[in-house]
């Protein structure tokens, strides 16, 4: 058995994600190679090459990598997977995109978002928005699989000593081209690596009352997240969501505040391991699943427990 | 242009699903069925282009059970002008469902195919990527706005850190995200107009595809319950709590 796992990165540094990717191919099992593709991404090939586990750092750097164009890696993906039993990427968006694309030109099935690797043909995964959880068996002699990066605790950062080897492999379908990005700046863990979440929904009113959930947020370290209610009602960018149409998070802390708690909600932050709702309706469904509930109203409780943290 | 959009049928997306006491899969028995949430918005876009003119003819194609004809008429209620459905018992899986697609597209040769990025019964949201791939056209997948103009596409897509912005070539696959547009309700005259729209019905075999699952279910549990903790009086209290006793701060 062989693994290649596909790099998350932007092209300068390797995004964490990665971490649970090789931690989810070390359960696999087999010599784990790792594909960095971009433009100018030899530091993140370095980056990759310490990484726990890791045999080998293929390193393709080329114009067309840059933008991470499904057509181009998916292209690239299935032509560099062709000598491996298993290719890994993380369910990023970036995964999302290509990992089908790069399966159907192999002519094999893909497997999203796995939670757990039972062997190396079988693997549970969410269905129905996580309200039911499938062991599935892939005949394929190749699989071609996501992995949910919540659901896999990271390999060290540190510790490997793998050879980085460049391939000049240009694909470019030239079918697509990147035309521009609006990427949110924020100086906060970003949401599905930050170890505290901190998450407003539609009891926030409005988007500048949001600024209490980033001061506390600051205070702990936190990311800020929101419920599909408060995206919908235009309060925060999309780019906050946490629920099943959103991002995945599983924190050591998640305060929920002001939300009540749809199941596309809970898909999202259920795997916290210690949840905490704050809502001044006490039959709100978040209840049912917070650790710790205090029923009180928002603005009041925010800032007090501001002040005594 | 002539636009297709492949349309799934699913459990409503209101049902809380239960899995089944023998855990072979959930119980579908008597469970209301619609249009999946993401294939409605597919429909409203392609509408929505064919309003503005850009789009001639739409196409709603179903690869299911013959019960699917309902969610084609349904498409065709919101403003789909024909429909095909590929009729089949099989276990549709991404790779199945996109090579019948592609047969399709290779008989319709649409300009552009719009589809939902993801069906919200196997959340696999791999079919628009794998029929771009057979069919050798580009994606813009989870698209919050579609701009066709000069012979291209232009397709904003929701990324975890935000939107990017791609330029496609036609023909070319579109999945929906969704904030790409709020689907419209069919009207009543609409809904009987529909009725004598045409829908034509294959197989696969006339479509010459294989559709043998190459996935399997070994198995279908219920998620792990996650138990409902204590109510605390006070942020005194839940301070002293997240410290003490959870010590995560």
């Amino acid at each position: 058995m062989s693994v290649l796992v596909y790099a998350e990165h932007d092209n300068a540094a390797l995004n964490k994600v990665t971490l649970s990717v090789v931690a989810a191919a070390k359960e696999i099992g087999g010599d784990i190679t790792v594909l960095v593709a971009g433009k100018g991404c030899g530091a993140v090939a370095e980056e990759a090459a310490k990484v726990d586990g890791v045999s080998k750092v293929l390193c393709a750097d080329n114009d067309a990598y840059e933008h991470q164009l499904a057509e181009n890696i998916g292209d690239l993906v299935a032509e560099v997977g062709a000598d491996y039993s298993h290719i890994l990427a993380a369910a990023t968006t970036t995964g999302k995109n290509f990992a089908p694309r790069a399966a159907a030109l192999l002519d094999v099935a893909q497997i999203s978002e796995i939670s757990d690797v039972i062997d190396a043909d079988t693997f549970k995964r969410p269905i129905y928005a996580g309200n039911a959880i499938a062991t599935v068996k892939c005949g394929d002699a190749k699989k071609v699989i996501t992995v949910r990066g919540t659901s896999f605790d990271g390999v060290a950062a540190e510790g490997g000593s793998a050879s980085v080897e460049n391939i000049d492999v240009a694909k470019d379908a030239g079918i697509s081209s990147f035309v521009g990005e609006e990427l949110a700046k924020s100086d906060r863990p970003e949401l599905t690596s930050a170890e505290i979440v901190i998450s407003g929904g539609r009891g926030m009113g409005n988007g500048d009352n949001f600024e209490i959930l980033y001061k506390l947020a600051d205070k702990l370290g936190a990311g800020v997240g929101a419920s599909r209610a408060a995206v919908d009602a235009g309060f925060v960018p999309n780019d906050m969501q946490v629920g099943q149409t959103g991002k995945i998070v599983a924190p050591n802390l998640y305060v929920a505040v002001g939300i009540s708690g749809a199941i596309q909600h809970l898909a999202g932050m259920k795997d916290s391991k210690v949840i905490v709702a704050i809502n001044k309706d006490e039959e709100a469904p978040i209840f049912q699943v917070a650790d710790y509930g205090l029923v009180a109203d928002l603005f009041e409780a925010v800032p007090e427990l501001d002040g005594k943290l | 242009m002539k636009v297709l959009v492949p349309i799934k049928r699913v459990v409503d997306y209101n049902v809380k699903v239960r899995v089944k006491a023998d855990n072979t899969g959930v119980d579908l028995a008597n469970v209301k069925m619609a249009m999946n949430p993401f294939c409605e918005i597919a429909v409203e876009e392609a509408v929505r282009l064919k309003e503005k003119g850009v789009v001639t003819e739409i196409v709603a194609v179903s690869i299911g059970p013959k019960t699917a004809q309902e969610q084609l008429r349904t498409a065709m209620a919101l403003g789909a002008d024909r429909s095909i459905l590929v009729e089949t018992d099989e276990d549709v899986q991404p790779l199945g469902i996109a090579k019948a697609l592609k047969a399709i597209v290779d008989e319709e040769k649409p300009e552009l195919v719009i589809l939902g990025k993801q069906a919200i019964d196997g959340d696999n949201n791999q079919t628009g990527q794998m029929l771009a791939a057979l069919a050798g056209m580009p994606q813009g997948t989870f698209a919050s706005e579609v701009n066709v103009a000069d012979g291209k596409v232009k397709v904003t897509r929701e990324i975890d850190g935000g939107l990017q912005t791609v330029e496609l070539s036609l023909p070319a696959v579109v999945t929906t995200d969704l904030r790409l547009n709020e689907p419209r309700y069919a009207s009543l005259p609409n809904i009987m107009k529909a009725k004598k729209k045409p829908l034509d019905t294959k197989t696969a075999a006339d479509l010459g595809v294989d559709l043998t699952p190459r996935v399997t279910t070994e198995k279908v549990e219920a998620p792990a319950e996650r138990q409902a903790g204590i109510i605390v009086g006070s942020v005194d209290e839940l301070v002293e709590k997240l410290k003490n006793e959870a010590k995560v701060i």
